[in-house]
């Protein structure tokens, strides 16, 4: 609730005078949680001219039951009751009955702009507390009498202000960055204690008229087509007096007495004495229209009187919508507690809220600003800086041009980031029409709150001299703004005699950093005032800055301060990330421990249906189960693509099985399982660091274990490799041989218990492959395991203890080699190349006892495979005796002819199998 | 090739746990260091400050008083300065995403990776291997870079206070430890751009990918960082205050985007390593 009613009120003071396209107004019959919006025309007092006026008005009841204290709340400039539905909506959430109105002039409510004129638009808020009286859902005080608080901002703050001073019925007010005396404000003055209007604010005066006039202009000239429009059309829905006297000043750049007159009738200030009802101003420092000069000056006038009032200075303002403006506008939710529900209202009490409080300027990503305050508003010191510079000549340019920008008011956000960036000094000292003072460098840093005073000394050529005096922090050498103000003087001279006026700088909060100086900037034009137009030549000098600060302020630590909310939230961020991070660490580290399994501990190699299917759909592996024993030689025989290299990346937990597992000595193998130390591998061919040696690969292998040097074995396994001195050049220049070789050798590093080689003769010479395969029978033969993966069939046959055949990602057949190609009742019967075996066949099937005999027509090795219960002799000498040339005998089968045709049986004829050789 | 290892000793569940500490930061130094990206990149980077200086020797253009390169010259201090600020912009970046993104793809792309999985290295421990070496070579090359172009600054133009491009001075009692910050800010920042390329590196086997990858996000960043529209947003991109460290050339230190910067650096650093360390744990290592 807090939060929202927050975000609305700064919503309303932000449209208070920057959004003159008011929204449509929802008709709607209820508004959030329940609140009921009523919408109705009241009549109040005419038009100078007897024109009838009606207002349009909208009363919010909150949910529940009545009565309810109530809130009269006022638009800005230029808007409509349509910009207040927000915060209407969350003030009658918070059980608040609500009428907001477009004032005279504006939006749908008939009549002219008066410009908070006692007469129209102050007397038409009395007509509508007097609406709130008759009303029986709202809490009086005594008959006739309302319990009503007046909440405005800028335009609506002022008329909150004079209404509250004229209407004894209004029981508090609070007034939103708005004027004190409108006069001063648009004819603004720093020397202290003159009584001469300053410079015309021309640039804030412009943009009044525009936000209502150019509207109400379009309108008449619209109405009027071919026509010439009427004198006063450029007026739009201004009353005419009001505007007449306006476009007089912008004309001549001087106030007619008349002007001046009337805009200190429509303030506050003349009507001040009659203000008890407790008053909460918020003034902004980014304000070049109402500075907070305006809001001391009421504050001041009501304290002296003794009205309960409190003042807040807002790092927002007219130039700066956004800013502490939300934050700050959330203090008016417990003021009006406080003295529309609270103890407030019946008794003089203490202010709900500290009597002075200010915000320090934000640094970035900070969303709630640094607040200061203190209870006893008059306790600023002054501390007395003196400021070098001899005095300086200062011209003011014929028809006031070139003009120094020096606070630029803000247009959005182009001008501000400019700003923030590149500093503005030389567009604001320009040469001839500029003079400076710095302090010496300051040795400590301060926070200044208040308004800077400092002495000019002025003589002129001139009876009277208007000029510019800016405070800058110079800080690594770049002058910059503490605030983006400017003071205007207007000083009335005798020309040659030196005149000194003591200034008061724009108020403000900020921070000076030590090792800065400050530069009092004094220029004869700025852009935004009406300078005068005669040429003029000033000798200037600053001296005496007086620094203002508040001693014992304290921190409000509920609207923020210390830690920014990007630190805060980046800190939670990054505790809840490495919380989770170490959860997952220590989830994952508990989960690598699996326990033994007794049953399988002493066998070397367990591969339990094993199922992997790859990410494009392809299942690679289905249901494989097979296991090594100690001093077998196991061959994983398949062709291409039969699952075998699958098989082993699973077997050394390089890729995850979709289902099943694989147990390396009873422990369950996963990625990295410490179990693994004792498989060696070769798999899908060696990996070595190209830039190192052979040696040094395997040294690097090694070191990469982590284990004793001592056990790696380096000479052992390099004699295998049998590299010669090839082991000392980059790997890079290995042949594909050599690396295999070394390959192989990398996996016998430290001899371990299960070593798996995935295709080890690729690559090598008949040689090499018939040199390895004792070394793997010697290996085998100590107690350990070799796993051998090949689609050489021979190769498997000469090299292996026992086979498991693979087909298609299936296990067709396991078992010994020996079981598999050998048989008492068979001999392979080899003639001599060239010959005909089915001679030899025909020959053999007569004999008796032979009950098959197979004919092979090999070209190269024709052989005739026979099954007898003969004995073998008897069957060799018969095929000698048939006249045979016979170069061989063998009591086994190829392995080929049995892997066809277990192959052959799984899967019908498959025509992949042709690219399995013998050889 | 005698049997050493006797069936004794390879009761089942004896050695259950591995000895040693596997891939030792130690064996993983060893690893970077042996290849010639690492020597030729430090190589690179301390010929930098030797290049600059033949380069102001060179021009015979008169640098305009107080412009940039006039400062640099000024003395050790600014010329270390000068140097870091025109390297930290792109090519310490690069060298980051290099050392801690190149390490694992390239171990992929020579095949090594499964080797060193099967060896075997834990995956967990693998990556904090890699990841830790690859960062100290990154601070490695920021010291060395700031130290060297002190030392080489010292020699060409003697050892001047450090002074600003705004007219303040530093003394050397106030700018020392004012370099050391520096530095360790840049390595902080640095920070997030090893950790994208390491996240990278893990799901990819080209060592170019990671490293262009990660080189690819910092220039998509600093684009977006130029969008004003973004507003507060920017805040958040990595590398957004990657330039923060030039207030700790001021005299008085304005700490907030520092701060903002690290907290910022360590939160994408835990993110992206985190992620590379999720994605590898299960991850089926083909290559």
């Amino acid at each position: 609730m807090r939060a929202r009613s927050t975000a609305a009120l700064a919503g309303a003071l932000a449209l208070a005078l920057a959004a003159p396209v008011a929204l449509l107004s929802p008709a709607t019959a209820t508004g959030a949680g329940g609140v009921e919006v009523t919408e109705a025309l009241v009549a109040v007092g005419p038009e100078p001219g007897g024109a009838e006026v009606e207002l349009d008005t909208s009363v919010f009841v909150p949910d529940g039951d009545g009565p309810h204290p109530a809130v009269l709340l006022t638009h800005g400039f230029g808007g409509s009751k349509d910009d207040l539905v927000e915060q209407a909506d969350d003030l009658a959430d918070d059980g608040y009955l609500v009428l907001t109105y477009t004032a005279r002039g504006f939006g749908a409510s008939g009549g002219r702009i008066h410009l908070a004129d006692p007469d129209y638009e102050i007397a038409d808020a009395r007509a509508l507390v007097d609406v709130l009286a008759e009303r029986d859902d709202v809490v009086t005080d005594a008959d006739g009498d309302p319990r009503v608080g007046l909440v405005g901002a800028s335009y609506g703050g002022a008329v909150s202000l004079m209404t509250a001073a004229t209407d004894p019925r209004v029981d508090t007010v609070v007034a939103a960055i708005t004027w004190h005396d409108l006069a001063e404000s648009f004819f603004p003055q720093s020397v202290r204690d003159s009584d001469l209007p300053g410079p015309f604010k021309q640039l804030w005066a412009s943009r009044f008229f525009l936000s209502t006039a150019a509207q109400g202009m379009g309108e008449v000239l619209g109405r009027t087509s071919g026509r010439a429009p009427a004198a006063g059309a450029v007026c739009g829905r201004f009353a005419p007096e009001v505007c007449r006297l306006f476009l007089e000043a912008t004309e001549t750049g001087e106030p007619s007495p008349a002007l001046l007159d009337l805009l200190g009738e429509h303030s506050p200030a003349p009507l001040l004495d009659d203000l008890d009802a407790p008053t909460y101003l918020v003034q902004g420092m980014a304000d070049t229209l109402f500075g907070v000069d305006q809001a001391e000056a009421t504050a001041e006038v009501l304290r002296e009187q003794g009205t309960p009032v409190a003042v807040r200075w807002s790092d927002g303002g007219h130039d700066d919508l956004g800013g502490s403006l939300e934050a700050d506008t959330a203090t008016i939710e417990p003021w009006l507690e406080h003295y529309l529900r609270g103890p407030g209202v019946d008794e003089a009490t203490d202010l709900p809220i500290p009597a002075f409080s200010w915000v320090l300027p934000r640094s970035r990503g900070q969303d709630a600003s640094t607040v200061q305050s203190t209870d006893d508003p008059g306790s600023t010191t002054y501390e007395s800086l003196s400021l070098e510079g001899e005095a300086q000549p200062v011209a003011n340019p014929p028809g006031g041009e070139p003009q120094s920008i020096t606070a630029v008011p803000s247009t959005g956000g182009a001008v501000d980031e400019f700003s923030d960036v590149v500093s503005t000094y030389p567009l604001a000292a320009l040469p001839g029409q500029s003079a400076s003072f710095d302090t010496a460098e300051l040795d400590e840093a301060r926070t200044v709150v208040g308004s800077p005073r400092v002495r000019l000394t002025v003589t002129s050529t001139g009876r009277s001299s208007t000029l510019f005096l800016s405070l800058w922090q110079v800080v690594n050498g770049v002058p910059e703004l503490a605030r983006r103000l400017v003071a205007p003087v207007t000083v009335a001279t005798t020309p040659g005699e030196e005149t000194v006026v003591e200034v008061a700088l724009p108020g403000g909060t900020w921070e000076v950093p030590v090792g800065s100086r400050l530069r009092v900037l004094v220029t004869s034009t700025d852009q935004t005032y009406a300078a005068p137009r005669t040429a003029r030549a000033d000798l200037v000098q600053a001296s005496d800055l007086r620094l203002p600060a508040v001693d014992g302020a304290e921190v409000l630590a509920t609207d923020g301060g210390g830690l920014d909310d990007e630190v805060v939230g980046l800190l939670v961020a990054i505790g809840v990330v490495a919380l989770g991070l170490l959860l997952a660490a220590l989830v994952g580290r508990r989960r690598s421990h699996g326990p033994v399994d007794p049953d399988l501990a002493d066998v070397p190699l367990v591969v339990e249906r094993l199922v992997k299917t790859y990410a494009d759909g392809h299942r690679a592996v289905d249901d494989v189960s097979w296991r090594a024993e100690r001093g077998q030689v196991v061959g994983l025989l398949g062709p291409n693509g039969a699952g075998k290299t699958t098989t082993l990346r699973m077997v050394m937990g390089l890729i995850a099985p979709d289902s099943g597992q694989v147990h390396v000595l009873g422990r369950r193998v996963g990625p990295g399982t410490p179990v693994l130390a004792r498989v060696g591998a070769l798999i899908e061919g060696p990996g070595f660091l190209p830039h190192l040696s052979g040696r040094a690969n395997l040294e690097a292998y090694w070191a990469a274990t982590g284990r004793d040097q001592a056990e790696a074995g380096y000479e052992e396994v390099l004699e295998i490799a049998a590299l010669g001195g090839a082991v000392e050049r980059p790997v890079r220049t290995y042949s594909h041989g050599m690396r295999q070789r070394l390959g192989i050798a990398q996996a016998m590093l430290g001899l371990p218990e299960v070593l798996v080689l995935d295709e080890p003769t690729n690559g090598l010479d008949p040689p090499q492959i018939a040199g390895l395969r004792p070394v793997l029978a010697r290996y085998a033969a100590a107690g350990r395991t070799v796993v051998v993966s090949s689609h050489l069939l021979a190769e498997v046959e000469l090299t292996c203890s026992h086979v498991v055949v693979m087909h298609a990602g299936r296990v067709v057949t396991t078992g010994t080699v020996a079981e598999l190609v050998d048989s008492t009742d068979t001999t392979v019967v080899t003639l001599a190349p060239g010959s005909d075996p089915d001679v030899l066949a025909d020959a053999l099937r007569g004999l008796e006892g032979v009950t098959e005999v197979e004919s092979v027509p090999d070209v190269d090795e024709p052989h005739v495979v026979v099954v007898a219960d003969l004995a073998r002799a008897e069957v060799v000498r018969a095929a000698a005796g048939s006249g045979a040339d016979v170069v061989g005998v063998s009591s086994r089968r190829q392995l080929e002819e049995v892997f066809l045709g277990v192959i052959a049986a799984a899967s019908g004829s498959d025509p992949d199998l042709r690219q399995v050789r013998s050889r | 090739m005698t049997p050493s290892t006797t069936a004794s000793s390879t009761t089942a569940g004896s050695t259950a746990t591995l000895p040693g500490r596997p891939l030792s930061l130690r064996a993983e130094l060893r690893r970077q260091l042996s290849r010639r990206r690492t020597l030729w990149s430090f190589v690179l980077l301390l010929a930098l400050p030797l290049v600059i200086v033949a380069a102001f020797a060179l021009g015979d253009g008169d640098p305009s008083e107080g412009s940039l390169v006039d400062l640099a010259t000024g003395g050790a201090a600014n010329f270390a300065i000068f140097t870091t600020a025109v390297s930290s912009s792109f090519l310490l970046i690069v060298l980051a995403a290099l050392f801690v993104g190149d390490s694992l793809p390239s171990e992929a792309s020579w095949s090594t990776l499964r080797y060193l999985l099967l060896a075997p290295v834990p995956r967990a421990r693998l990556l904090a291997s890699k990841l830790v070496i690859g960062l100290l070579s990154t601070a490695v090359a920021v010291v060395a870079l700031i130290g060297w172009s002190l030392l080489v600054g010292l020699v060409f133009y003697g050892p001047a206070d450090f002074r600003s491009l705004s007219g303040g001075s530093l003394d050397w009692a106030t700018f020392g430890p004012r370099l050391a910050l520096i530095a360790a800010y840049l390595v902080i920042t640095l920070l997030p751009v090893g950790a994208i390329a390491f996240a990278l590196g893990v799901r990819t086997d080209a060592p170019l990918a990671a490293v262009g990858g990660a080189v690819m996000v910092t220039i998509v960043s600093a684009i977006l960082d130029q969008i004003d529209n973004l507003g507060s947003l920017r805040n958040a991109l990595p590398l957004h205050d990657a330039g923060a460290w030039f207030s700790l050339l001021r005299a008085e230190v304005v700490w907030d985007d520092l701060v903002q910067g690290t907290l910022w650096s360590v939160l994408y650093t835990l993110v992206f390593v985190g992620l590379a360390f999720w994605m590898f744990r299960r991850k089926d290592v083909l290559s």
